[in-house]
């Protein structure tokens, strides 16, 4: 392990040489550590689909798409264009978890979506810079996501908005048909579906837990500032009254103080649970817009109506709007140490622009202009305001985040407010919120 | 007769390499990173001396997690007992008695997180658990809901799995007891429990020890039912979990690497203490 990181930092020292330019040097390198290597850590676009050629490796996430051949259909399509390139992949179930002890190497494939453990001023060490941020923020979304001292890193395909899923039919039943539009409102709408229909009003999936981390991605929807993740870089207190924080743990904490959610968290299963609102059995889940496709396939199955499934946004209005935070998914990014880089890029460039993933999946393309896809047409037509974190800080927010051991993006963070608010563990809201300023105020102080 | 030194160390040669590739060099690497600041990622790493030893040792909440090991110790105590029991029981004439040491010691065959899974299954309200109290006439709980239930629920979970490896060991210790010392004490009308008490008990007895120093080490270092039923939510952590997760949800390698070390040393100073206290004689 040791000896395979210093050999990174070792080829990382060719920076910024134009990879046409590095026959001999990559031959040399080849010699002196005996593994492939294209020296430069650019990727730029190539121009030529005829002069690209290799055989390159993408790893996936989406062991679904590897298994039903939608990914081997794109690699055809693909080669229409690029026909000396072979693309293989690899779908990995446990993608953050394989992917980030496989980064200790120099073996992460040539294409990777980069896993989200992955600091953002690390980013220049595992991956190959894909152009200024000046010119690729021009065509796509997200882009200063992933952007350090001005070069690109990763590009997403897809961005996320979030909001409640919701089943339509229930929440009719129970006498509502306009979105809350303050949290007392939506606590109040779900005692009304407790109290009306028998279904379980809210579903936390406290056990999968990742479906609850969600709840971190609502920061941003109550106060509608771009700059709400940033500004947790400034504050020792991003849990005191008022602040986004504040709002959206309380309310999920009242949720479920109030039993408005499931009887036993501990044994909530994600698969079942796509069942569960598709049929009525459970009313609404906090989740991102990618996750209404999945609802509207399960109630196919099930045989109710995908109609039903609705997507509602936070419970909250600025200046008489909703808003809603759009967030990248994963980002897709080029091996630093990928001996066909432009191979490589090419196939980042033409899965992003050219595949038309986005589209099937109806998510929102990061490819700028791209119209929404149609299971926001009611946000749109709700005059829901779309917003995009900026991220001048995201690389300290990061730090105090890790060092403070809150997690605004791991799961016990959620896990203790439902705890503690269904009496499970010591303390109440008060407590919860008053000990996470305090951890975060200490981490803010030691990483300065 | 000439005998080559080496022929043994040929035979070893294979075991040694992959205990040395995936146990010391393992414990090696984890001992130096403990010393680091390490992420585990960044290619570099600064040398922070005894610093993360001193951040885990003043940190006493890290330390709390033991509490659910009890759970595990009861557990424990409760598997040997049984497993003496049955071990006691299959080795003398009882019907089907092959076909019930196969049952008894299947559950240890199956993978873990299979385990885990059917279990959660079990434990679910209204699931299986809940159901055949009912027949009883015994109200639902949330085995893993509640947080002063779930660790027993857990420790049961683990007392089923492992059983059966305790009862074979006992077996196999119980069937190197020459049969003769059984015929004399049968013709002296010794009963079945003074039959255990003075035959098998003493005879086995650096076996019992031997599973009471797994019994401790495990129950100090549980992971696998409890990281796959609950995640060590809800009451549930432990300590080998918490380490994990100061490892890979916070990017503390270093840190992580010193619990672990940690660790260590207690289940090391903790099967000394058990030495010293029972020592075994002297065969």
């Amino acid at each position: 392990m040791t000896t395979a990181r210093t050999a990174s930092a070792r080829r990382r020292i060719a920076a910024g040489v134009p990879a046409a330019a590095t026959g001999a040097a990559l031959a040399l390198a080849l010699a002196a550590c005996g593994s492939g290597g294209d020296s430069s850590t650019g990727a730029p676009s190539p121009t030529d689909p005829s002069q690209v050629s290799g055989t390159i490796t993408v790893l996936t996430n989406r062991t679904d798409q590897v298994q039903d051949g939608t990914l081997d259909g794109y690699a055809k399509r693909f080669n229409q264009i690029y026909p000396h390139v072979t693309v293989k992949f690899q779908g990995l179930t446990d993608y953050e978890g394989d992917v980030k002890i496989r980064m200790n190497s120099s073996d992460y494939g040539d294409v990777l979506s980069i896993p989200n453990s992955v600091p953002l001023k690390q980013y220049p060490v595992f991956f190959a810079a894909l152009g200024p941020a000046a010119d690729l923020s021009k065509t796509y979304d997200f882009t200063d996501h992933a952007t350090v001292n001005g070069q690109v890193y990763g590009i997403a395909n897809i961005g996320t908005a979030n909001g409640f899923v919701y089943n339509k039919a229930v929440w009719k039943r129970a006498g509502v048909t306009d979105w809350p539009a303050t949290p007392q409102q939506f606590l109040d709408d779900l005692q009304a579906i407790r109290a009306k229909t028998g279904a379980t009003p809210y579903y936390t999936n406290y056990h999968d837990g990742w479906p609850l981390t969600n709840w971190g991605n609502a920061l941003g929807s109550p106060s509608c500032d771009p700059a709400a993740n940033d500004k947790l870089a400034d504050t020792d207190r991003p849990w005191a009254a008022g602040q986004d924080l504040n709002t959206t743990d309380t309310l999920l904490y009242d949720i479920v103080h109030d039993k408005l959610s499931e009887a036993d968290p501990n044994t909530t299963n994600w698969e079942n649970s796509k069942n569960l609102l598709a049929t009525g059995k459970t009313a609404t889940m906090w989740l991102g817009s990618w996750a209404v496709a999945q609802m509207r396939a399960a109630a196919q199955t099930a045989g109710a109506s995908p109609d039903d499934i609705g997507f509602m946004p936070f419970p909250t209005q600025r200046d008489g709007h909703f808003c809603t935070v759009v967030r990248p998914d994963y980002q897709y990014a080029v091996n630093v140490h990928s001996p066909n880089k432009a191979a490589a890029r090419a196939w980042l460039d033409w899965y992003i622009t050219k595949s038309g993933d986005a589209q099937a999946a109806l998510s929102i393309s990061s490819v700028k202009g791209t119209p929404l896809p149609s299971d926001l047409t009611p946000y749109q037509q709700a005059g829901v305001k779309f917003i995009q974190l900026t991220d001048d800080k995201t690389a300290q927010v990061d730090q105090i985040d890790k060092a403070s051991e809150i997690g605004l993006n791991a799961q016990d963070y959620p896990q203790r407010i439902v705890d503690v608010a269904r009496g499970a563990a010591a303390g109440d809201l008060t407590s919860v919120l008053d000990d996470l300023n305090a951890k975060w105020a200490k981490a803010k102080g030691t990483v300065g | 007769m000439t005998s080559r030194w080496f022929t043994p160390w040929l035979y070893l040669l294979v075991p040694l390499a992959l205990l040395v590739t995936f146990t010391y060099l393992p414990v090696v690497d984890m001992v130096s990173y403990s010393f680091t600041d390490w992420d585990g990622l960044s290619p570099v790493s600064d040398f922070v001396g005894l610093g993360n030893y001193v951040d885990l040792l003043t940190r006493p909440e890290l330390f709390q997690v033991f509490a659910v090991s009890l759970c595990y110790l009861v557990g424990s105590a409760v598997q040997i007992v049984a497993a003496l029991y049955f071990a006691t029981v299959l080795s003398f004439h009882t019907r089907f008695r092959n076909l019930f040491k196969g049952i008894l010691f299947f559950p240890y065959l199956i993978n873990g997180v299979a385990v885990g899974f059917v279990f959660l299954y079990f434990f679910q309200p209204g699931g299986t658990l809940d159901t055949v109290l009912h027949w009883f006439g015994l109200g639902p709980r949330l085995w893993l809901g509640n947080p002063d239930l779930v660790n027993w629920s857990l420790a049961g979970v683990s007392v089923w799995r492992f059983m059966g490896l305790n009862m074979v060991l006992f077996i196999g210790a119980i069937q190197s007891i020459p049969p003769d010392l059984y015929e004399a004490s049968d013709l002296d009308g010794a009963s079945r429990w003074q039959r255990f008490r003075h035959i098998i008990a003493p005879g086995i007895r650096p076996i019992i020890g031997l599973s009471a120093i797994l019994a401790i080490s495990g129950s100090l270092s549980v992971f696998e039912i409890p990281f796959i039923m609950t995640g060590g939510a809800n009451n549930s952590e432990t300590f080998v979990i918490q380490t994990v997760k100061l490892a890979f949800t916070f990017d503390k390698t270093g840190l992580a690497s010193a619990a672990a070390v940690v660790l260590l040393l207690i289940v090391l100073a903790v099967t000394w203490a058990q030495r010293r206290l029972f020592p075994e004689e002297a065969a």
